[in-house]
């Protein structure tokens, strides 16, 4: 990464503003997060590079890409379970301190984390009940048994698990992937949490179920008022759920709009690819001639980790030597949009027109 | 079976867009049972379906709706509690002689059968391959074992058939482990086509990838059929993924066939309300955005049936007469031919859309 970037987002930042602002008051603040993980030998796998982004109540963000793109770890830092290798994270302004168990309790009162996996984020030998009862004895402080009775109940049904008394005491295997899906929904929620970061929620479940689950998760948004990280490989779901998306690609934010812009005009040649991919009846023939530019990106290989340049660029059809040498800063498109690519006016030449016809530019 | 005039399998002659071939596979009146001490489990109930030389069939539906059931029931690939208790599945392959019952065929004719003429790739291709042998070796053994080859010429095919799925040969020498789980469905695609089959059935093969990953295997997948001339059964949950890539599809639900048609029908003249519940399932990317349903609900317990048609319980356009519907495949319309069959006498493809539950009412609290 070089020199350059750094001082190029310093000029860039804070002049586009978040889509999903407009719902609520800011909520968790990542600011400029890193994480690097040693692989021994003295190598280094910077699994998520300089990303900031903010979550606003009552509002969703969508974190998209492939596997390997570093948007799990994003979420486990954002939740605490990875410490940051630089960085900062605040919480309704206040930056926050994991340093001690008792902290690292309480920051779990308001940043909830669902898995992907049902199947494996349950544990086989307990019941509902107690998946449920921990968190709200431990979260809400409740001692009563009627009392943390009732609130299980509240949350079965909050998950719209009804009748209660009929899940309550059933054990993880006898329940399908989505049931086990919303149980994971009610332990997070039992934590009565103001962030909400979801980990591929639907991913692992039937198509004809995934929507159900999302209107789920859109309803449980609105009624707590919920800050919420939705984390997805298939960018055409956030369209639907999200109000803005960060496209993330090697450990990075290539690039970020507002939901329904990112996906109709994507600016990115990645996301480009993104969208050329998802599966699509009507356009099959263009989806598979590829994307911009005279060629078609080339599928993921190992020997694509590059350590200098702009990291989609062993794949990208439009890259040039600038873009093997230096790594690319988010360029703001519009009020809304920004984008790390240097080749945009290639690759999205309606879009950059615009605003270089507006002149706010920098280079 | 055939109260509505259909009769128990349904060809694919003249159905747009696929090139009029001779059936390959006939799966007729086939059912199977997991015998419990609580009584038979029905995963697949009397299901009639053919696949025609150089077809992509495609087989939809939910977790636990018996399709895979179906197609290892077919190639007799199920052990006991499954067991078979009606049907024939007629295999009739270019290299055999006539047409032979898979169900009745002796242990031995079974081997030369399986991999050489029908080969499955299986759905998690990390569990699938071998995790102590390497590419080469797992590729030398499917070879050496189905036809007689020396070990030399099986290692030359087992490279040929990395460059045929567009792996470098270099990768021979790895273990499943150092691949990504792109190149291991790659790998087990190269182990499916080893010995040229005629059917190749795939489970949910790229369930498991990601969307770019995804789409770069089923082109490849095209590319390959074009090419060696196989036949599809194309297993999967996802039918957005069969609309661009099937040529028939068939809609499975708690055991039975529920639907048939071209990919073409299946999109734009959705008969059955499942199918037209499965449609407003996924979002789209493209175009504008449209209120999206999904299917409320979950399927039936398969332990005891409801009466009738099995989806009643989840669909919008129920009426008493449904429970006593017997469960047959008639063309959706008088003048639809059995290209268009649909197990719902009530509903067609002109039917006004019910509101189900859409996704906008749920959210109201």
């Amino acid at each position: 990464m070089s020199d350059g970037r750094e001082a190029d987002q310093e000029t860039q930042r804070g002049e586009v503003t978040s889509a999903a602002a407009t719902h609520g008051p800011l909520a968790m603040e990542a600011i400029s997060v890193s994480k690097d993980f040693r692989l021994g030998h003295g190598q280094i796998l910077h699994a998520v590079r300089d990303v900031s982004f903010n979550l606003y109540r009552s509002a969703v963000v969508a974190l998209v890409g492939e596997s390997g793109s570093g948007k799990t770890t994003a979420a486990r830092l954002l939740a605490g379970q990875e410490r940051l290798t630089s960085g900062s994270i605040r919480v309704d302004g206040e930056p926050v301190d994991l340093s001690t168990h008792r902290a690292f309790r309480h920051y779990k009162n308001h940043v909830q984390l669902v898995f992907q996996d049902p199947f494996a984020s349950l544990n086989p030998v307990h019941t509902v009940r107690y998946h449920l009862e921990r968190p709200v004895r431990l979260r809400q402080g409740k001692r009563s048994k009627a009392e943390v009775g009732k609130e299980v109940t509240a949350l079965l049904e909050q998950v719209r698990l009804t009748p209660a008394g009929q899940f309550i005491g059933k054990y993880p295997h006898e329940l399908s992937g989505g049931q086990r899906q919303r149980v994971s929904f009610a332990r997070a929620l039992a934590a009565r949490p103001r962030v909400l970061l979801a980990d591929e929620p639907v991913s692992m479940l039937d198509v004809s179920i995934r929507l159900e689950m999302l209107s789920l998760l859109d309803d449980l948004r609105r009624r707590f008022q919920l800050a919420m990280l939705y984390i997805t490989h298939d960018i055409a779901s956030a369209r639907y759920v999200a109000d803005e998306v960060l496209v993330m690609y090697a450990g990075q934010i290539v690039e970020r709009g507002p939901a329904e812009d990112l996906t109709q005009t994507p600016a990115h040649p990645y996301t480009q690819l993104l969208v050329a991919s998802a599966p699509d009846p009507d356009n099959l023939g263009d989806a598979l001639r590829g994307v911009g530019g005279n060629g078609k990106p080339r599928p993921a290989q190992l020997a694509d980790v590059t350590s200098t340049g702009c990291p989609f660029s062993p794949r990208c059809p439009l890259a040039e030597d600038r873009c093997r040498q230096e790594n690319p800063a988010l360029q703001r498109i519009s009020a809304q949009r920004s984008a790390a690519c240097w080749r945009l006016d290639v690759a999205a030449p309606e879009l950059t027109a615009r605003t270089q016809g507006g002149g706010d530019m920098d280079s | 079976m055939t109260e509505h005039g259909a009769p128990a399998s349904v060809p694919a002659e003249g159905a747009p867009g696929s090139p009029p071939g001779s059936p390959v596979l006939e799966i007729s009146d086939f059912s199977v049972v997991y015998r419990t001490p609580t009584g038979d489990v029905r995963a697949v109930d009397h299901v009639s379906i053919d696949l025609n030389a150089g077809d992509v069939v495609g087989l939809v539906g939910e977790s636990g709706s018996g399709k895979s059931t179906l197609a290892y029931g077919a190639n007799r690939l199920l052990r006991p509690p499954a067991l078979i208790t009606s049907g024939s599945v007629r295999y009739r392959g270019r290299r055999t002689a006539g047409s032979a019952d898979i169900l009745r065929m002796s242990p031995d004719e079974l081997r030369q059968l399986r991999w050489r003429e029908i080969a499955i790739v299986f759905q998690s291709a990390m569990n699938a391959l071998n995790p102590v042998l390497s590419v080469r070796n797992q590729l030398v053994d499917v070879i050496r074992a189905h036809l007689r080859v020396s070990r030399a010429e099986a290692q030359d095919r087992a490279a040929r058939l990395l460059d045929l799925v567009g792996i470098p040969r270099g990768r021979l020498k790895s273990y499943p482990h150092e691949l990504s789980g792109g190149m291991r469905q790659r790998v087990m695609i190269a182990m499916a086509l080893a010995t040229e089959p005629e059917i190749v059935i795939m489970d949910e093969p790229t369930t498991a990838l990601d969307v770019v990953v995804q789409r770069d295997i089923l082109v490849q997948i095209v590319e390959l059929k074009e090419r060696l001339g196989f036949s599809i059964l194309f297993i999967t949950h996802d039918l957005s993924l069969l609309l661009e890539l099937a040529d028939r599809i068939a809609v499975m639900y708690s055991g039975q066939l529920l639907e048939i048609g071209s990919a073409d029908a299946i999109q734009h003249a959705p008969a059955h309300p499942y199918t037209k519940g499965l449609l407003n399932s996924f979002p789209s990317l493209r175009g504008a955005r449209r209120e999206l349903a999904g299917i409320p609900g979950a399927p039936p317990d398969l332990r005891s049936p409801p009466p009738g048609c099995p989806f009643l319980p989840r669909c919008g356009y129920g009426t008493d007469a449904c429970t006593e519907v017997t469960m047959t495949l008639a063309p959706v319309t008088a003048t639809a031919g059995l290209d268009h069959v649909t197990a719902c006498p009530f509903v067609g493809p002109d039917a006004p859309a019910v509101p189900i539950t859409t996704a906008s009412e749920e959210v109201t609290p």
